[in-house]
Parts: structure tokens; C-alpha cells; sequence
């Protein structure tokens, strides 16, 4: 059956965002096994400049990017647009900023 | 005092956060493992710059007696040393001092006694200008580099105490039986034993790294964590049976609010994790071997500071009609141009109107993807000025013409706002921001931190 696509919401098994100290943000997106791990990161739809994109953030900006196969995860690590907790913040944990990577579509099988 | 044997030294840490409460039943079940110390952490920049700006708390004064009068009574009866790091969450000396009063209040009360240590972290701000002239003081991160005037505005400085303070206190005076300290790197008390054991000190700072958590490296995540720390390796358990580690949730943990999985910044040096090997024990306990740990050239603490940046006023209030809400970025832009021109008297730098339209765009402002918004809308709008009196002036102005402004298409003539509360406007105090995040390096590991020791009874 041809791959329809998928978006990592229906596929990862945690998509999430935090802030790692005051100053930045850091988004994970874990697996469920090795192989939707390494199926992912083969699509090669995850880079950094989609991530500059969905964030807006240039990608020389980008503190953190990586598939880290020990963990079977996609880490991604930012600059926070402000810092934490000041005036105009909307997020003072940064842990409602993951909802543009569960979006993403990645070709995968047809359930 | 218990010492640890010459194989293996265990640690006890009944939760990831001290104030937050854990179970007294898995402390008692942790205990009878009998471990060589129990370590807790208070601290956090996570819930914000407003406790080292104001000096407030992390939790209430009573959620700290109450956790603190469980611990004390564990310690009274297993005689191993409490470690309490990072006291009231931002760790300054005035929160170590709250800490040492609640100690010796409940001492008093019980009658207990207890030999106290107390390891203090703020900097004088004086010292911190000369090492900034002395080129001795970076960012950490994305963060501009520090200057006087920041240093000046910060309410207080503080730096993070590493693992040899800890020890430092346990050396100098025979039969400590509680340290309190200021702000810390989280895994120093837990890393700190180890180190001070004989134990490897890479080993000993990522059982340090996960233990300072609880027992969030757990599956489903809990609260109390046993560590069992030996010369090629360590264990983790969860104590609560209902909750287990596994390679996966062990490993996957370093994930958890950290820049990188594998490479772990603090004091004196860098952990890496990028070789470790996590062997499943037995259901519910992992092993794990193989981490590193590289010396940095030149051994930094991390500074830590907030400083005031005004008052806020917020209004919140609702909005259903579609023919509004459909228009509201151009309705707001009106109105806050509206009131700017009634303030004119105010530079307009002085003050700041910042909108929030959740059911639009209030949790992720410009990188909202989603451009239609929801039938209602919830409205607060934050304004920032130099007095509590000025901000919610504008933000009363902002707020009633917001309720009366016109718009095409208007057939709702009364009012365009649902308002929920009063007082309508709502003063919120001194905004705070985070304005001192900085590696300084240092010539000792210990000069920074003072410590005082005295017998409590």
C-alpha cells in the first residue's frame, strides 16, 4: 500500500517542549521503537530548516538538532524569543510550544 | 554517622522538588534500604525570574515546614545526612536562613537536635563587576553579555554551588546531620556523596543528574528514587512498585529540560553521556554504565539573577459576537493608538500594551499556524509602566474603549466585552525578568560559599 502522509502526532509516542534554563526552549520528539525512529529520520522531512521555518528562527540561531539514536529521538533546542517569565510572556514553562512538530507529515504506511 | 561501604554507596531522594509533597509510605520503604544519605532539591528557574527579583518562594513557607518535619524525623531516625539543596527554589542566603528557621523551630518543637550546615551562594555584586573588567565572565547560551548596569539592576546575584562545597562542609566538622544549601547545580548533593565515597565522578554526576529528579526517569513518572552508586557502574529503582524503570526511561531522561541529551554542562566540567550502556536489572531496575566526564580548563560557576522591570495591570474579558471577533487585530490596533494618543504625555517607550487573544493566537503568538479564530475569544491585555498607578490608568483606557469602540458592521451597540471579574482592571505588581545568566569562572571551587555550621536544639 502506497505511504500516505502522517502527521508525528499519530506516530511518536512524546512530542514536547520545555524550557531548558530561562533563556531556552528545547522540543522533544521520541519513538516509539527504533525502526519508526529510523524510518523517520529517513523520510529526511525533519531538518533544520523546517524547524527554522515552524519557529522562525534562523538556522545558525539553532542552539540544538539532532536524531540521537541512543534515545531514539529527535532533539531541538532554541533560542526562547524572550526570556522567561517577563513582560509579554505566554508561555512561562515553554511547554505548550510542540504543536507545529506534531503537525508534521511524514510518509508512512497506511494504517 | 553511616559511611558507605567500600562497593557501593546508596542515596535516597524522596522527590523531585521539595515543597511539592511525596509519600510518606515510599520514603519509609526507602529508608528500610537503608542509604547512605538522602538528598532533595528546591530549586528551579522554572517557575520564574519573580522569586530571585522579589524574594519570594517557590512554594509557601508552610509547604517547606511540612516537608522539611518529615525529612528531620527521617533523619533523626536513620542518622544519615540530609542534603537540602537550593533552599526556597532560588537558593539566596535570605531562603537559607528561612530554611535554617523552620529547621530549628521544628527542632525545638520535637525536641531534636541536629548539626547544621549552611552552604550560602549569593555574590557580592562588587565582586562580580571586578571579574566582568577582569574578562572573566561569558553568556550562557543566548543571553547578551552582561554589563554594569545589569549587574547594578539585579536585586541579587547568586552562583551555583558544585559537589566540592558539599564536601568542604562534611570535611571541615565531624557529624553534619543536615546541610542546607544555597542555589546549586541540581545533582551536586547526590554527586558530592559519591565523589566524597571514593566513587567515580562521572558515574557519580549522572546518577546525580537523574536522582535530582526523583523519580521522573520512571514509568509512569513518580516520586521517590533509590540510587545504588559502585566503581564500574550504578542502579536506579523507583520505590514506589507501581512505577518502573526501564532503558528506555532512563536514558530518554537526560532529554528532560536539557540543551543537549548526551552533553551536560556544570560546574568544574561536562558530562557526556554519549557511550552509555543501560542494562535492564530486573523489571524494575536499570543499570547503567559508561558515562564521562571531562574537566573543564578552567572550572566555572553559573550565575544566576533577576532584576525588577516595573508594574503590570491586566484586564481580562471575553468576546462571542462574530462580526467583532472577526475584526479584532484591527480593533485593538485602534484602540491602543487610541489610548498611546491619550497618554501622550507618557514617552512612549515607558510603557508597554501587550494584547492576548487566546481562542486566536495566546499561546503561541506569531508562530501560531492556525489563522482562523474560535467562536469566543478570551482577551487579556498586559500593561507595563513605571508605577502600579500609571499601568492600570492605561490599562483601564485600553479596557473601555476595547468595550464601547466602534467598528463596521456593529449591531451590538451596548458593549463589545463579556467581563468576568472585578476589579475589572487587575494590578499584578512588580514584573520581574531573568537578567543575569552567566558563567563566571573561578579560582576555587569553594571560595564563593560561605559555610556556617551550628548544633540546633
Amino acid at each position: 500500500m502506497a505511504p500516505v502522509p502522517t502527521p508525528l502526532r499519530d506516530i511518536a509516542k512524546i512530542v514536547r517542549s520545555k524550557n531548558a534554563g530561562p533563556f531556552e526552549i528545547t522540543l522533544d520528539i521520541v519513538f516509539k521503537t527504533k525502526e519508526d525512529f529510523e524510518a523517520v529520520k529517513k523520510s529526511g522531512v525533519i531538518t533544520k530548516e523546517l524547524v527554522s521555518e515552524l519557529y522562525n528562527v534562523p538556522t545558525q540561531a539553532i542552539i540544538t538538532f539532532g536524531f540521537f539514536d541512543l534515545v531514539n529521538a529527535v532533539k531541538i533546542t532554541l533560542p526562547r524569543p524572550r526570556p522567561q517569565g517577563g513582560v509579554g510572556e505566554t508561555d512561562m514553562h515553554a511547554a505548550q510550544q510542540h504543536v507545529p512538530l506534531q503537525e508534521i507529515r511524514v510518509p508512512w504506511p497506511a494504517p | 554517622m553511616a559511611v558507605s561501604s567500600n562497593d557501593e554507596i546508596r542515596i535516597l531522594t524522596p522527590a523531585g522538588m521539595l515543597g511539592y509533597g511525596f509519600p510518606i509510605d515510599h520514603l519509609k520503604m526507602g529508608l528500610a534500604l537503608k542509604p547512605h544519605a538522602i538528598t532533595i532539591d528546591a530549586g528551579s528557574t522554572d517557575s520564574g525570574p519573580q522569586k530571585l527579583g522579589l524574594g519570594e518562594m517557590t512554594c509557601s513557607r508552610e509547604s517547606y515546614v511540612k516537608d522539611i518535619e518529615v525529612l528531620l524525623e527521617a533523619q533523626h531516625e536513620v542518622r544519615v545526612p540530609l542534603l537540602i539543596s537550593s533552599a526556597g527554589g532560588d537558593g539566596t542566603n535570605l531562603h537559607v536562613d528561612v530554611f535554617r528557621d523552620i529547621i530549628a523551630e521544628i527542632a525545638a518543637r520535637r525536641g531534636w537536635r541536629f548539626k547544621l550546615a549552611k552552604i550560602y551562594s549569593d555574590v557580592d555584586k562588587a565582586h562580580v563587576s571586578r571579574e566582568l573588567k577582569a574578562g572573566r565572565i561569558e553568556p550562557l547560551g543566548p543571553v547578551p553579555p552582561l554589563d554594569q548596569r545589569e549587574i547594578d539592576a539585579a536585586t541579587v546575584i547568586v552562583a551555583q554551588i558544585g559537589a566540592e562545597p558539599f564536601n568542604k562542609a562534611l570535611d571541615e566538622s565531624e557529624g553534619i546531620d543536615v546541610i542546607v544549601s544555597g542555589r546549586s547545580y541540581d545533582p551536586s548533593p547526590t554527586a558530592a556523596m559519591a565523589i566524597r565515597a571514593g566513587f567515580d565522578p562521572a558515574l557519580a554526576w549522572h546518577m546525580g543528574k537523574i536522582m535530582e529528579c526523583g523519580a521522573l526517569c520512571a514509568e509512569p513518572v513518580g516520586r521517590t528514587v533509590m540510587g545504588w552508586l559502585r566503581h564500574d557502574h550504578f542502579e536506579i529503582e523507583p520505590i514506589n512498585p507501581a512505577e518502573r524503570c526501564t532503558t528506555a526511561s532512563v536514558a530518554a531522561h537526560t532529554l528532560y529540560e536539557k540543551t543537549h541529551p548526551f552533553r551536560l554542562a556544570g560546574p568544574g566540567g561536562t558530562l557526556d553521556l554519549s557511550n552509555c550502556k543501560y542494562e535492564q536489572v530486573t523489571d524494575r531496575r536499570v543499570r547503567v554504565s559508561g558515562s564521562r566526564f571531562e574537566p573543564s580548563t578552567h572550572y566555572t560557576v553559573k550565575l544566576e539573577g533577576a532584576k525588577t522591570s516595573g508594574y503590570r495591570s491586566i484586564f481580562i474579558a471575553g468576546a462571542r459576537d462574530p462580526i467583532f471577533i472577526g475584526q479584532i487585530d484591527e480593533i485593538l490596533t485602534r484602540v491602543i493608538a487610541g489610548t498611546r494618543a491619550y497618554f501622550k504625555e507618557v514617552p512612549e517607550e515607558a510603557y508597554r500594551i501587550i494584547p492576548h487573544l487566546y481562542g486566536k493566537n495566546g499561546v503561541m503568538g506569531d508562530l501560531e499556524p492556525v489563522r482562523t479564530p474560535a467562536h469566543e475569544l478570551c482577551i487579556i491585555v498586559e500593561v507595563s509602566a513605571a508605577t502600579q498607578g500609571l499601568a492600570t490608568a492605561i490599562c483601564n483606557k485600553t479596557r473601555t474603549s476595547l468595550m464601547h469602540a466602534p467598528y463596521p458592521g456593529r449591531i451590538a451597540t451596548a458593549g463589545n466585552l463579556a467581563s468576568p471579574f472585578t476589579p475589572l482592571e487587575i494590578p499584578l505588581g512588580q514584573a520581574c525578568e531573568f537578567n543575569v545568566y552567566h558563567l563566571m569562572k573561578v579560582h576555587s571551587p569553594t571560595a564563593l560559599f560561605p559555610i556556617q555550621v551550628e548544633e540546633i536544639a
